[in-house]
């Protein structure tokens, strides 16, 4: 038995599972103070927030859905259901990796600026990848993209090298495939 | 037209009153006889509207944090909700270390915290405080009301949150303004039903039941390992288990939290498991082949090492709060409900089992669980000269065994020895605050057990130490006539902390020693209580006698003990089970090798 990593009476023994990239959706009572609940809840409790967007989706029940994409181990990621779950206002968690691949996109404004072919060259990738023109002026574009994380950072890494000023990204809006809701 | 509608749909009659007078009659309507507080700006026309009424008592505090350990002991020895009525800004900032003991121990409390005027909040006003904010994390949850007509609905409603599911602190911020205005009251509905998004699972899922039943049948070294859940569940969760436990005839251990659940003096009850639990707790854990896990959550102190924790057993936990199950060990038969009720499917499933279950199966167990019995793993040096600590609980067992009794405790040594020595039959007597530690928890929680059961003993095992972090609530229960018993065994030092320092900083007591202790006896005095002192074994008799005889006010009992006595067994820091320290015969070389590098860095 070696000494190291052994564990002990005061810290949960390191565990060696991988950690999982999991996209939950949250339905929750539209009241102040419960964006501070659910961050604070992985805050407190050590867990990991990739990415974390919400916004009302029922007006008529006044619920907001929130989207967090985390990564943790098996264990973790259901620990952290569990707790969202119990949290008052919390009316139901989804884990909507487990019950399939879902489908998860990301808006993005990105700010070039730049003269010439530079300029030319920005517009010409934009249209390859479906972003549109928001803003403009002789030596600028505002770029609007929507699609998966991936594409929206393949996109801005390219723009880097053509006059990336600035960058503002939505964070991921997630659903389940398939005919059911939540 | 539009009432009859009302009624109808099971709304209640409404009434129009200030928001000063909605907390009251929320109080009255909850059932509510006492409120444990202390006035401040923010509060005022709340305390106007308890000086105009009888209905509910107001016990008052010494200090904030008071307020709430006197509300846990009150809602723990009673299994009613215990309220709090406090300020804004520091009002609200000391109840805070209260709010989190009740929500690592699941106490119902609920907390109302008066707030600055509405339009002053965020201002940095005289004693504001975000308290949402602050209390947020250790409550189970909180609300700041800002529409009187909110405030009757979200007051019922905090009831219903704290005690129902696992229980749990809940804060009402109420601005001033609020408190003021006039507005429609309504009459608890059944917001059991009514609640939007909170609904707790109390029955256990069939199938989950009829598979621990069956893995019970089959066990051959199996054990009980019971928590406070059950205790919060009430009365009955207790007397299912007994019948659960007889019926099954297996062995049973609990954690701190859930003392008395199961009678102590029933020979299938193997004493407390954990860090200071006791032999044959702690092994019976190591060895048994099914674990079954009834309102406990496998807590580090519990646990020991996790990775070598009940290596070989099968694994049943029944918990109402699922972020319990499979948190720290991770089981094969999880069940989420309530203690009663699963208890209550699971005493069916048992006797509804094709064949009775031999309970000649378990000889072979109970043989071990003897011999580990026979180490008799709470024995101590004793002495003529010097009081052992564990021979002034043993004496205070004695005086006390026949008696209604109520016990609470501060942290530390003395309330390890109280948790080992004491002997409790019923559930909701023994009042520890297990979960945080919190030193200073005894003294108000005696208090608030006392003003509930003022006809039974009420005793506050205490150290010299601790007892000096709450002192100030002597003045309460002097005030309020309380006879609480308050039994410091004084050492001398902070008796765990010198301990830890012995076995793990190479006898270097940094800053654990209190130089400069009052003289009890005067300070028991000074506040108009009884003050009482017994150093030598030979009156210790006379003086528990002695103390148990006064009556209409508190006693200090300074009982001095042995300086450096250590609490044992102990499983040290960083080993399983059954690598256990046991008690006279330890060496400082045993200690040293028992106790690993690794071992002496961790808290």
């Amino acid at each position: 038995m070696s000494e190291k990593g052994t564990g002990s009476a005061y810290f949960l023994e390191e565990r060696k599972d991988a950690t999982e990239r999991h996209t939950f959706s949250i339905l929750v009572d539209n009241e102040p103070g419960v964006l501070a609940r659910i961050a604070s809840l992985f805050s407190g409790r050590g867990y990991n927030i990739e990415s974390l967007t919400v916004s009302e989706t029922d007006e008529e029940r006044r619920l907001s859905r929130f989207t967090v994409v985390t990564t943790g181990t098996p264990m973790v990621l259901q620990q952290i259901r569990n707790q969202l779950d119990r949290l008052v206002p919390v009316h139901s968690v989804t884990d909507l990796t487990t019950s399939g691949q879902p489908i998860e996109r990301e808006l993005a404004l990105v700010k070039v600026a730049g003269k010439g072919e530079k300029r030319i060259e920005a517009l010409r990738l934009a249209e390859i990848f479906r972003a549109s023109v928001v803003d403009t002026s002789t030596e600028h574009f505002v770029f609007e993209i929507t699609g998966k994380s991936s594409k929206i950072e393949q996109f801005i890494a390219i723009m880097r090298e053509l006059g990336l000023v600035e960058v503002s990204r939505t964070g991921i809006a997630a659903m389940a495939r398939g005919s059911q809701g939540l | 037209m539009q009432c009859a509608f009302l009624l109808k749909k099971g709304y209640p009659m409404a009434r129009t009153m200030t928001g000063a007078e909605m907390v009251i009659k929320v109080l009255a309507d909850q059932g509510v006889e006492f409120v444990f507080g202390y006035p401040g700006g923010a509060v005022l026309p709340i305390y106007d509207e308890i000086f105009q009424q009888e209905k509910v008592k107001h016990v008052l505090v010494r200090q904030e944090g008071g307020a709430v350990h006197a509300a846990e002991g009150y809602a723990r020895s009673t299994g009613k909700v215990g309220v709090v009525l406090v300020t804004s800004g520091p009002g609200a900032t000391n109840a805070v270390t209260g709010l989190t003991d009740a929500l690592m121990d699941s106490i119902p409390v609920v907390c109302l915290t008066g707030q600055v005027p509405t339009h002053l909040i965020g201002n940095d006003a005289f004693q504001e405080c975000d308290t949402i904010g602050i209390t947020r994390p250790c409550t189970k949850h909180n609300w700041l009301v800002k529409d009187v007509n909110d405030l009757a609905r979200v007051l019922h409603e905090a009831f219903y949150i704290a005690k129902s599911g696992r229980p749990g602190p809940v804060v009402v911020d109420i601005p001033k303004d609020v408190q003021f205005a006039t507005g429609t009251y309504v009459t608890p509905s059944n917001t059991a039903i009514a609640h939007k998004s909170y609904r707790p699972k109390l029955k256990g899922d069939q199938p989950l039941i009829q598979r621990a039943v069956e893995l019970m049948a089959s066990a051959r070294k199996p054990i009980f390992y019971t928590g406070g859940g059950v205790i919060n569940s009430g009365p009955k969760a207790s007397q299912l288990l007994r019948e659960l436990v007889r019926q099954t005839g297996f062995p049973i251990t609990s954690t701190l939290m859930g003392l008395g659940a199961y009678p102590a003096s029933d020979k299938q009850w193997l004493g407390m498991l954990g860090m200071h639990g006791t032999y044959e707790a702690n092994m019976a854990m190591h060895d048994c082949d099914l674990l079954i896990n009834i309102g406990a959550r496998f807590d580090d102190r519990i646990t020991g090492r996790t990775d070598a924790f009940s290596p070989g057993s099968r694994k049943v936990h029944i918990d109402i709060d699922p972020s319990s199950i499979n948190k720290n060990i991770k089981v094969d038969v999880p069940i989420v409900g309530d203690c009663a009720y699963v208890l209550e499917d699971m005493i069916r499933a048992w006797r509804g089992l094709a064949s009775s279950p031999e309970k000649s199966a378990l000889k072979g167990w109970w043989k071990q669980i003897d011999q580990w019995r026979a180490v008799n793993c709470l024995k101590y040096k004793a002495s003529s000269d010097v009081i052992m600590p564990q021979y002034a609980l043993e004496r205070l067992q004695a005086h006390i065994k026949d008696r209604d009794t109520y016990i609470s405790t501060e942290v530390g040594q003395h309330q390890m020895w109280a948790a080992q020595f004491l002997k409790f039959d019923e559930p909701n007597r023994w009042l520890t605050s297990g979960g945080l530690g919190t030193m200073g928890y005894g003294l108000p929680a005696a208090i608030g057990a006392q003003i509930a059961h003022p006809k039974s003993l009420v005793i506050d095992v205490a150290g010299d130490a601790s007892i000096l972090m709450n002192i100030q609530e002597m003045s309460t229960a002097v005030q309020y006539r309380l006879p609480v018993k308050i039994f410091i065994l004084n050492n001398q030092y902070m008796g765990m902390v010198r301990q830890w320092q012995q076995l793990l900083h190479g006898n270097r007591y940094s800053e654990s020693y209190t130089e400069a202790l009052p003289d009890f006896v005067k300070l028991a005095e000074a506040y108009g209580g009884v003050g009482m002192r017994c150093d030598h074994p030979a009156d210790l008799d006379d003086a528990i006698k002695a103390m148990l005889a006064v009556k209409d006010k508190p006693v200090i009992f300074d009982c001095r003990v042995a300086a450096l006595a250590n609490c044992f067994p102990m499983i040290p820091s960083g080993k399983a089970h059954n690598q256990m320290l046991l008690g006279e015969d330890v060496s400082a070389e045993e200690i040293d090798k028992a106790i690993g590098k690794e071992g002496k860095v961790l808290v």
